[in-house]
Protein backbone atom coordinates (compact mmCIF):
# COMPACT_ATOMS: atom_id res chain seq x y z
CA UNK A 1 0.00 0.00 0.00
CA UNK A 2 1.29 3.43 -0.91
CA UNK A 3 2.29 5.88 1.73
CA UNK A 4 -0.55 8.01 2.99
CA UNK A 5 -3.38 5.66 2.08
CA UNK A 6 -5.45 4.35 4.97
CA UNK A 7 -6.64 0.74 4.93
CA UNK A 8 -10.08 0.40 6.47
CA UNK A 9 -11.66 -2.70 7.95
CA UNK A 10 -15.14 -3.47 9.25
CA UNK A 11 -13.99 -2.80 12.78
CA UNK A 12 -11.99 0.37 12.14
CA UNK A 13 -14.31 1.98 9.56
CA UNK A 14 -16.54 4.08 11.82
CA UNK A 15 -13.82 5.31 14.10
CA UNK A 16 -11.50 6.39 11.30
CA UNK A 17 -14.16 7.90 9.03
CA UNK A 18 -15.97 9.76 11.83
CA UNK A 19 -12.84 11.13 13.44
CA UNK A 20 -11.13 12.33 10.27
CA UNK A 21 -10.56 16.10 10.45
CA UNK A 22 -10.27 16.25 6.65
CA UNK A 23 -12.70 14.94 4.04
CA UNK A 24 -11.96 11.24 3.58
CA UNK A 25 -12.50 9.43 0.30
CA UNK A 26 -13.24 5.73 0.73
CA UNK A 27 -12.48 3.57 -2.30
CA UNK A 28 -14.51 0.35 -2.30
CA UNK A 29 -12.44 -2.12 -4.31
CA UNK A 30 -11.50 -5.75 -4.80
CA UNK A 31 -8.55 -7.66 -6.15
CA UNK A 32 -10.53 -9.09 -9.09
CA UNK A 33 -11.81 -5.74 -10.41
CA UNK A 34 -9.93 -4.41 -13.47
CA UNK A 35 -11.20 -0.82 -13.32
CA UNK A 36 -10.29 -0.71 -9.59
CA UNK A 37 -6.68 -1.42 -10.55
CA UNK A 38 -6.72 1.41 -13.06
CA UNK A 39 -7.73 4.02 -10.53
CA UNK A 40 -5.40 2.80 -7.77
CA UNK A 41 -2.42 4.83 -9.06
CA UNK A 42 -4.64 7.89 -9.51
CA UNK A 43 -5.73 7.69 -5.88
CA UNK A 44 -2.10 7.33 -4.79
CA UNK A 45 -1.23 10.47 -6.72
CA UNK A 46 -4.07 12.40 -5.13
CA UNK A 47 -3.02 11.19 -1.67
CA UNK A 48 0.53 12.38 -2.31
CA UNK A 49 -0.35 15.66 -3.97
CA UNK A 50 -3.15 16.89 -1.69
CA UNK A 51 -2.32 15.56 1.79
CA UNK A 52 -3.69 18.67 3.50
CA UNK A 53 -7.04 18.60 1.75
CA UNK A 54 -8.09 14.97 1.61
CA UNK A 55 -7.42 11.57 3.14
CA UNK A 56 -7.63 8.58 0.83
CA UNK A 57 -8.81 5.30 2.30
CA UNK A 58 -9.45 1.87 0.80
CA UNK A 59 -11.87 -0.83 1.80
CA UNK A 60 -11.55 -4.33 0.35
CA UNK A 61 -15.14 -5.47 -0.18
CA UNK A 62 -14.14 -9.14 -0.26
CA UNK A 63 -12.96 -8.87 3.34
CA UNK A 64 -15.40 -6.27 4.60
CA UNK A 65 -18.55 -6.71 2.55
CA UNK A 66 -20.77 -5.63 5.44
CA UNK A 67 -19.60 -2.04 5.06
CA UNK A 68 -20.29 -2.11 1.31
CA UNK A 69 -23.79 -3.40 2.05
CA UNK A 70 -24.39 -0.68 4.64
CA UNK A 71 -23.75 2.02 2.03
CA UNK A 72 -25.63 0.26 -0.79
CA UNK A 73 -22.50 -0.16 -2.86
CA UNK A 74 -23.53 -2.34 -5.84
CA UNK A 75 -20.69 -1.65 -8.23
CA UNK A 76 -16.97 -1.20 -7.86
CA UNK A 77 -15.03 0.90 -7.90
CA UNK A 78 -17.34 3.15 -5.89
CA UNK A 79 -15.80 6.08 -4.02
CA UNK A 80 -17.64 7.74 -1.16
CA UNK A 81 -16.45 11.09 0.16
CA UNK A 82 -17.18 11.54 3.87
CA UNK A 83 -16.75 14.62 6.02
CA UNK A 84 -17.69 14.73 9.70
CA UNK A 85 -19.13 11.26 9.26
CA UNK A 86 -21.59 12.32 6.55
CA UNK A 87 -21.51 11.27 2.89
CA UNK A 88 -20.76 14.37 0.82
CA UNK A 89 -20.45 12.79 -2.61
CA UNK A 90 -20.55 9.44 -4.40
CA UNK A 91 -18.52 8.47 -7.46
CA UNK A 92 -19.42 5.24 -9.27
CA UNK A 93 -17.00 3.74 -11.78
CA UNK A 94 -13.43 4.43 -12.79
CA UNK A 95 -12.69 7.91 -14.10
CA UNK A 96 -9.64 9.81 -15.26
CA UNK A 97 -7.90 11.89 -12.62
CA UNK A 98 -9.02 15.26 -13.97
CA UNK A 99 -12.66 14.28 -13.93
CA UNK A 100 -12.41 12.73 -10.49
CA UNK A 101 -10.84 15.90 -9.08
CA UNK A 102 -13.48 18.03 -10.78
CA UNK A 103 -16.14 16.08 -8.91
CA UNK A 104 -14.35 16.13 -5.56
CA UNK A 105 -12.94 19.66 -5.44
CA UNK A 106 -16.21 21.44 -4.52
CA UNK A 107 -16.26 19.39 -1.31
CA UNK A 108 -12.63 19.97 -0.32
CA UNK A 109 -11.07 22.81 1.67
CA UNK A 110 -9.01 25.31 -0.37
CA UNK A 111 -5.36 24.31 -0.70
CA UNK B 1 9.22 13.12 -23.87
CA UNK B 2 9.40 15.14 -27.08
CA UNK B 3 6.15 15.69 -28.94
CA UNK B 4 7.49 14.44 -32.29
CA UNK B 5 7.34 10.68 -32.79
CA UNK B 6 8.04 8.10 -35.45
CA UNK B 7 4.84 6.26 -34.64
CA UNK B 8 1.85 6.97 -32.45
CA UNK B 9 -0.38 4.06 -31.48
CA UNK B 10 -3.90 5.03 -30.49
CA UNK B 11 -5.41 2.36 -28.25
CA UNK B 12 -4.00 -0.27 -25.90
CA UNK B 13 -5.89 -3.54 -26.20
CA UNK B 14 -4.24 -6.67 -27.62
CA UNK B 15 -3.87 -5.02 -31.06
CA UNK B 16 -2.39 -1.73 -29.88
CA UNK B 17 -0.02 -3.32 -27.37
CA UNK B 18 1.20 -5.97 -29.82
CA UNK B 19 1.95 -3.24 -32.37
CA UNK B 20 3.75 -1.43 -29.53
CA UNK B 21 5.90 -4.48 -28.75
CA UNK B 22 6.86 -4.91 -32.41
CA UNK B 23 7.50 -1.24 -33.21
CA UNK B 24 9.44 -0.83 -29.96
CA UNK B 25 11.64 -3.80 -30.84
CA UNK B 26 12.15 -2.21 -34.26
CA UNK B 27 13.57 0.86 -32.45
CA UNK B 28 10.69 3.09 -33.51
CA UNK B 29 10.10 4.29 -29.91
CA UNK B 30 6.32 4.20 -30.19
CA UNK B 31 4.10 6.50 -28.17
CA UNK B 32 1.00 4.65 -27.02
CA UNK B 33 -1.94 6.88 -26.17
CA UNK B 34 -3.73 4.25 -24.18
CA UNK B 35 -7.04 5.85 -23.26
CA UNK B 36 -8.34 6.78 -19.83
CA UNK B 37 -9.80 4.83 -16.92
CA UNK B 38 -13.48 3.99 -17.11
CA UNK B 39 -15.76 1.15 -16.10
CA UNK B 40 -16.85 0.39 -19.64
CA UNK B 41 -14.96 -1.62 -22.22
CA UNK B 42 -13.59 1.65 -23.61
CA UNK B 43 -10.49 1.85 -21.38
CA UNK B 44 -6.74 1.14 -21.25
CA UNK B 45 -6.23 -2.56 -21.88
CA UNK B 46 -9.50 -2.79 -23.78
CA UNK B 47 -12.33 -5.22 -23.47
CA UNK B 48 -10.29 -7.90 -21.67
CA UNK B 49 -10.05 -5.59 -18.66
CA UNK B 50 -13.65 -6.47 -17.91
CA UNK B 51 -13.34 -10.23 -18.29
CA UNK B 52 -12.28 -12.88 -15.83
CA UNK B 53 -10.69 -16.09 -17.00
CA UNK B 54 -9.39 -16.13 -20.58
CA UNK B 55 -9.27 -19.80 -21.60
CA UNK B 56 -8.45 -19.54 -25.29
CA UNK B 57 -5.33 -17.38 -25.45
CA UNK B 58 -2.55 -19.72 -26.62
CA UNK B 59 0.32 -20.19 -24.21
CA UNK B 60 -1.82 -20.20 -21.08
CA UNK B 61 -3.03 -23.79 -20.69
CA UNK B 62 -4.39 -23.05 -17.22
CA UNK B 63 -6.12 -19.88 -18.39
CA UNK B 64 -5.26 -16.37 -17.31
CA UNK B 65 -7.29 -13.46 -15.96
CA UNK B 66 -8.04 -10.83 -18.61
CA UNK B 67 -6.63 -7.82 -16.69
CA UNK B 68 -3.50 -9.84 -15.81
CA UNK B 69 -2.96 -10.75 -19.48
CA UNK B 70 -3.24 -7.13 -20.55
CA UNK B 71 -0.88 -6.02 -17.79
CA UNK B 72 1.68 -8.45 -19.17
CA UNK B 73 1.19 -7.15 -22.74
CA UNK B 74 1.81 -3.64 -21.43
CA UNK B 75 4.90 -4.61 -19.44
CA UNK B 76 6.34 -6.33 -22.48
CA UNK B 77 5.84 -3.20 -24.61
CA UNK B 78 7.32 -0.99 -21.88
CA UNK B 79 10.35 -3.29 -21.57
CA UNK B 80 11.32 -2.46 -25.14
CA UNK B 81 10.86 1.26 -24.71
CA UNK B 82 7.25 2.02 -25.62
CA UNK B 83 6.05 5.19 -23.90
CA UNK B 84 2.52 5.58 -22.58
CA UNK B 85 0.11 8.43 -22.06
CA UNK B 86 -2.99 7.47 -20.08
CA UNK B 87 -5.35 9.88 -21.79
CA UNK B 88 -7.72 9.99 -24.70
CA UNK B 89 -6.99 11.47 -28.09
CA UNK B 90 -9.41 14.33 -28.63
CA UNK B 91 -8.66 15.28 -32.25
CA UNK B 92 -6.59 14.11 -35.22
CA UNK B 93 -5.39 15.74 -38.43
CA UNK B 94 -4.14 13.24 -41.02
CA UNK B 95 -4.31 15.67 -43.98
CA UNK B 96 -0.60 16.43 -44.06
CA UNK B 97 2.60 14.93 -42.69
CA UNK B 98 3.72 14.70 -40.06
CA UNK B 99 0.30 13.59 -38.82
CA UNK B 100 -1.11 15.50 -35.88
CA UNK B 101 -2.81 14.08 -32.82
CA UNK B 102 -4.17 16.18 -29.95
CA UNK B 103 -4.89 15.39 -26.35
CA UNK B 104 -6.99 18.44 -25.52
CA UNK B 105 -4.51 21.33 -26.11
CA UNK B 106 -1.36 19.23 -26.36
CA UNK B 107 -0.26 18.47 -29.90
CA UNK B 108 1.78 15.41 -30.81
CA UNK B 109 3.12 14.71 -34.28
CA UNK B 110 4.07 11.41 -35.88
CA UNK B 111 5.44 10.08 -39.16
CA UNK B 112 2.98 7.21 -38.95
CA UNK B 113 -0.12 6.25 -36.99
CA UNK B 114 -1.49 2.89 -35.87
CA UNK B 115 -5.18 3.03 -35.01
CA UNK B 116 -6.19 0.35 -32.49
CA UNK B 117 -9.08 1.98 -30.67
CA UNK B 118 -11.15 -1.19 -30.56
CA UNK B 119 -14.84 -1.48 -29.94
CA UNK B 120 -17.04 -0.98 -26.92
CA UNK B 121 -20.18 -2.59 -25.58
CA UNK B 122 -23.50 -1.36 -26.84
CA UNK B 123 -26.07 -0.28 -24.29
CA UNK B 124 -29.82 -0.87 -24.57
CA UNK B 125 -30.55 2.83 -24.96
CA UNK B 126 -33.55 2.73 -22.62
CA UNK B 127 -34.84 5.58 -20.47
CA UNK B 128 -33.23 5.53 -16.98
CA UNK B 129 -30.53 3.11 -18.12
CA UNK B 130 -27.63 5.46 -17.41
CA UNK B 131 -28.93 6.62 -14.02
CA UNK B 132 -29.32 2.98 -12.92
CA UNK B 133 -25.74 2.10 -13.82
CA UNK B 134 -24.12 1.14 -10.53
CA UNK B 135 -27.57 0.62 -9.06
CA UNK B 136 -28.45 -2.68 -10.66
CA UNK B 137 -27.62 -2.00 -14.28
CA UNK B 138 -24.06 -3.08 -14.95
CA UNK B 139 -21.54 -2.82 -17.74
CA UNK B 140 -19.06 -5.06 -15.92
CA UNK B 141 -20.14 -8.47 -14.64
CA UNK B 142 -16.72 -9.16 -13.17
CA UNK B 143 -16.83 -5.92 -11.18
CA UNK B 144 -20.37 -6.15 -9.94
CA UNK B 145 -21.41 -9.82 -9.85
CA UNK B 146 -20.28 -10.05 -6.23
CA UNK B 147 -23.11 -7.74 -5.12
CA UNK B 148 -25.83 -10.04 -6.42
CA UNK B 149 -25.24 -12.99 -4.14
CA UNK B 150 -28.55 -14.90 -3.97
CA UNK B 151 -30.33 -12.37 -6.17
CA UNK B 152 -32.26 -13.07 -9.35
CA UNK B 153 -30.66 -11.21 -12.20
CA UNK B 154 -30.75 -11.03 -15.99
CA UNK B 155 -28.19 -10.98 -18.78
CA UNK B 156 -29.21 -9.57 -22.16
CA UNK B 157 -27.64 -11.08 -25.27
CA UNK B 158 -27.03 -14.39 -27.04
CA UNK B 159 -23.37 -14.27 -28.04
CA UNK B 160 -20.24 -15.63 -26.40
CA UNK B 161 -19.80 -12.67 -24.11
CA UNK B 162 -23.41 -12.86 -22.89
CA UNK B 163 -23.03 -16.56 -22.07
CA UNK B 164 -19.68 -15.98 -20.44
CA UNK B 165 -21.21 -13.30 -18.21
CA UNK B 166 -24.23 -15.48 -17.42
CA UNK B 167 -21.96 -18.40 -16.46
CA UNK B 168 -19.81 -16.17 -14.30
CA UNK B 169 -22.84 -14.68 -12.59
CA UNK B 170 -24.24 -18.09 -11.63
CA UNK B 171 -21.44 -18.20 -9.04
CA UNK B 172 -23.28 -15.49 -7.13
CA UNK B 173 -26.88 -15.23 -8.26
CA UNK B 174 -29.65 -17.62 -7.27
CA UNK B 175 -30.91 -17.51 -10.85
CA UNK B 176 -29.76 -15.92 -14.10
CA UNK B 177 -32.33 -15.07 -16.77
CA UNK B 178 -30.76 -14.92 -20.22
CA UNK B 179 -32.73 -12.62 -22.51
CA UNK B 180 -32.24 -13.61 -26.15
CA UNK B 181 -33.75 -11.67 -29.05
CA UNK B 182 -34.01 -14.57 -31.46
CA UNK B 183 -34.87 -18.26 -31.06
CA UNK B 184 -31.23 -19.33 -31.12
CA UNK B 185 -27.90 -18.40 -29.54
CA UNK B 186 -25.13 -16.77 -31.57
CA UNK B 187 -22.55 -18.12 -29.17
CA UNK B 188 -20.03 -20.83 -30.04
CA UNK B 189 -21.10 -24.44 -29.53
CA UNK B 190 -19.06 -24.97 -26.36
CA UNK B 191 -20.56 -21.86 -24.74
CA UNK B 192 -24.09 -22.81 -25.83
CA UNK B 193 -23.76 -26.21 -24.22
CA UNK B 194 -22.54 -24.68 -21.00
CA UNK B 195 -25.51 -22.33 -20.87
CA UNK B 196 -28.09 -24.95 -21.76
CA UNK B 197 -26.72 -27.37 -19.18
CA UNK B 198 -26.54 -24.87 -16.35
CA UNK B 199 -29.61 -25.27 -14.20
CA UNK B 200 -29.29 -21.77 -12.78
CA UNK B 201 -29.69 -20.24 -16.24
CA UNK B 202 -33.17 -19.78 -17.67
CA UNK B 203 -33.30 -18.69 -21.29
CA UNK B 204 -36.07 -16.38 -22.51
CA UNK B 205 -36.17 -16.80 -26.29
CA UNK B 206 -37.54 -14.16 -28.69
CA UNK B 207 -37.44 -11.53 -25.96
CA UNK B 208 -36.04 -8.10 -25.38
CA UNK B 209 -35.97 -5.73 -22.40
CA UNK B 210 -38.28 -2.80 -23.10
CA UNK B 211 -38.45 -1.00 -19.72
CA UNK B 212 -36.47 -0.68 -16.50
CA UNK B 213 -38.24 -0.17 -13.17
CA UNK B 214 -37.09 0.88 -9.71
CA UNK B 215 -36.53 4.20 -7.96
CA UNK B 216 -33.14 4.13 -6.27
CA UNK B 217 -32.12 0.78 -7.67
CA UNK B 218 -33.33 -1.70 -10.23
CA UNK B 219 -36.31 -3.75 -9.05
CA UNK B 220 -37.71 -5.25 -12.24
CA UNK B 221 -37.74 -5.05 -16.01
CA UNK B 222 -40.41 -5.46 -18.67
CA UNK B 223 -39.80 -8.18 -21.23
CA UNK B 224 -41.32 -7.74 -24.67
CA UNK B 225 -41.81 -10.59 -27.11
CA UNK B 226 -40.00 -9.99 -30.41
CA UNK B 227 -42.61 -12.13 -32.18
CA UNK B 228 -45.99 -10.78 -31.00
CA UNK B 229 -45.08 -7.70 -28.91
CA UNK B 230 -46.70 -9.07 -25.73
CA UNK B 231 -45.10 -7.93 -22.48
CA UNK B 232 -44.44 -9.52 -19.10
CA UNK B 233 -42.72 -8.35 -15.93
CA UNK B 234 -39.52 -9.97 -14.67
CA UNK B 235 -38.37 -9.26 -11.11
CA UNK B 236 -34.60 -8.87 -11.23
CA UNK B 237 -32.30 -6.66 -9.19
CA UNK B 238 -29.41 -6.83 -11.61
CA UNK B 239 -29.22 -6.39 -15.37
CA UNK B 240 -26.04 -7.13 -17.29
CA UNK B 241 -25.88 -6.03 -20.90
CA UNK B 242 -23.91 -7.96 -23.51
CA UNK B 243 -25.70 -7.26 -26.80
CA UNK B 244 -22.77 -6.50 -29.02
CA UNK B 245 -20.22 -3.85 -29.82
CA UNK B 246 -19.67 -0.67 -31.75
CA UNK B 247 -16.27 0.42 -33.06
CA UNK B 248 -14.59 3.41 -31.41
CA UNK B 249 -14.21 5.44 -34.58
CA UNK B 250 -15.89 8.75 -33.75
CA UNK B 251 -12.48 10.47 -33.95
CA UNK B 252 -12.00 9.38 -37.55
CA UNK B 253 -15.34 10.30 -39.08
CA UNK B 254 -14.68 12.00 -42.40
CA UNK B 255 -10.97 11.21 -42.07
CA UNK B 256 -10.63 7.45 -42.57
CA UNK B 257 -12.79 5.29 -44.82
CA UNK B 258 -15.24 3.22 -42.85
CA UNK B 259 -18.22 0.97 -43.33
CA UNK B 260 -21.72 2.30 -42.62
CA UNK B 261 -21.48 0.52 -39.26
CA UNK B 262 -18.38 2.59 -38.41
CA UNK B 263 -15.76 -0.16 -38.70
CA UNK B 264 -12.59 1.08 -40.43
CA UNK B 265 -11.84 -0.25 -43.90
CA UNK B 266 -8.39 -1.65 -44.55
CA UNK B 267 -6.88 -2.65 -47.88
CA UNK B 268 -7.46 -6.35 -48.53
CA UNK B 269 -4.80 -8.50 -46.88
CA UNK B 270 -3.10 -5.61 -45.09
CA UNK B 271 -3.58 -3.05 -42.36
CA UNK B 272 -3.31 -0.02 -44.70
CA UNK B 273 -6.16 2.48 -44.44
CA UNK B 274 -7.07 4.95 -47.21
CA UNK B 275 -4.37 7.31 -45.90
CA UNK B 276 -0.76 6.31 -46.57
CA UNK B 277 1.06 5.98 -43.27
CA UNK B 278 -2.07 5.36 -41.20
CA UNK B 279 -2.68 1.73 -40.28
CA UNK B 280 -5.59 0.06 -38.50
CA UNK B 281 -5.68 -3.18 -36.52
CA UNK B 282 -7.81 -5.08 -34.04
CA UNK B 283 -11.53 -4.83 -33.43
CA UNK B 284 -11.76 -1.31 -34.84
CA UNK B 285 -11.52 -2.91 -38.30
CA UNK B 286 -12.76 -6.42 -37.53
CA UNK B 287 -16.34 -7.37 -36.76
CA UNK B 288 -15.86 -10.96 -37.90
CA UNK B 289 -13.32 -12.65 -35.58
CA UNK B 290 -13.04 -10.19 -32.68
CA UNK B 291 -10.70 -12.33 -30.55
CA UNK B 292 -7.75 -11.25 -28.43
CA UNK B 293 -5.47 -13.45 -30.50
CA UNK B 294 -6.70 -12.16 -33.89
CA UNK B 295 -6.45 -8.59 -32.61
CA UNK B 296 -2.89 -9.28 -31.45
CA UNK B 297 -2.10 -10.84 -34.83
CA UNK B 298 -3.36 -7.84 -36.74
CA UNK B 299 -1.46 -5.56 -34.35
CA UNK B 300 1.70 -7.39 -35.32
CA UNK B 301 0.80 -7.03 -39.02
CA UNK B 302 0.20 -3.29 -38.55
CA UNK B 303 3.60 -2.87 -36.89
CA UNK B 304 5.34 -4.68 -39.77
CA UNK B 305 3.36 -2.75 -42.41
CA UNK B 306 4.22 0.46 -40.60
CA UNK B 307 7.91 -0.34 -40.23
CA UNK B 308 8.27 -1.22 -43.94
CA UNK B 309 6.32 1.83 -45.01
CA UNK B 310 8.56 4.08 -42.89
CA UNK B 311 11.68 2.54 -44.46
CA UNK B 312 10.42 3.49 -47.90
CA UNK B 313 9.92 7.14 -46.95
CA UNK B 314 13.64 7.89 -46.92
Amino acid sequence: MAQGIVTLTSSSFDEIVNSSDKPILVDFWAEWCGPCKQIAPILEEIANEMPNQITIAKLDIDEHGDIAGRFNVMSIPTMLLFHNGEIQHKVVGAKPKARLLEELTPFLPAS
Amino acid sequence: MSNAHKVIIIGSGPAGLTSAIYTARASLSPLVIEGEPSSTSDQPGGQLMLTTEVENFPGFPEGIMGPELMMRFREQAARFGAEFITEKVTKVDFNSRPFKVWIRDTEHTADSIIVATGAQSLMLDLPRESELIGHGVSTCATCDGFFFRNHEIAVVGGGDSAIEEAMFLTKFASKVHLIVRRDALRASRIMQERALNNEKIQIHWNSRVSELHGTDKLESVTLESTTDGSTSPLGVTGLFIAIGHKPNTGLFTGVLDMEDSGYLLTREGSTYTNIDGVFACGDVQDHVYRQAITAAGSGCAAAIDCERWLEHQH
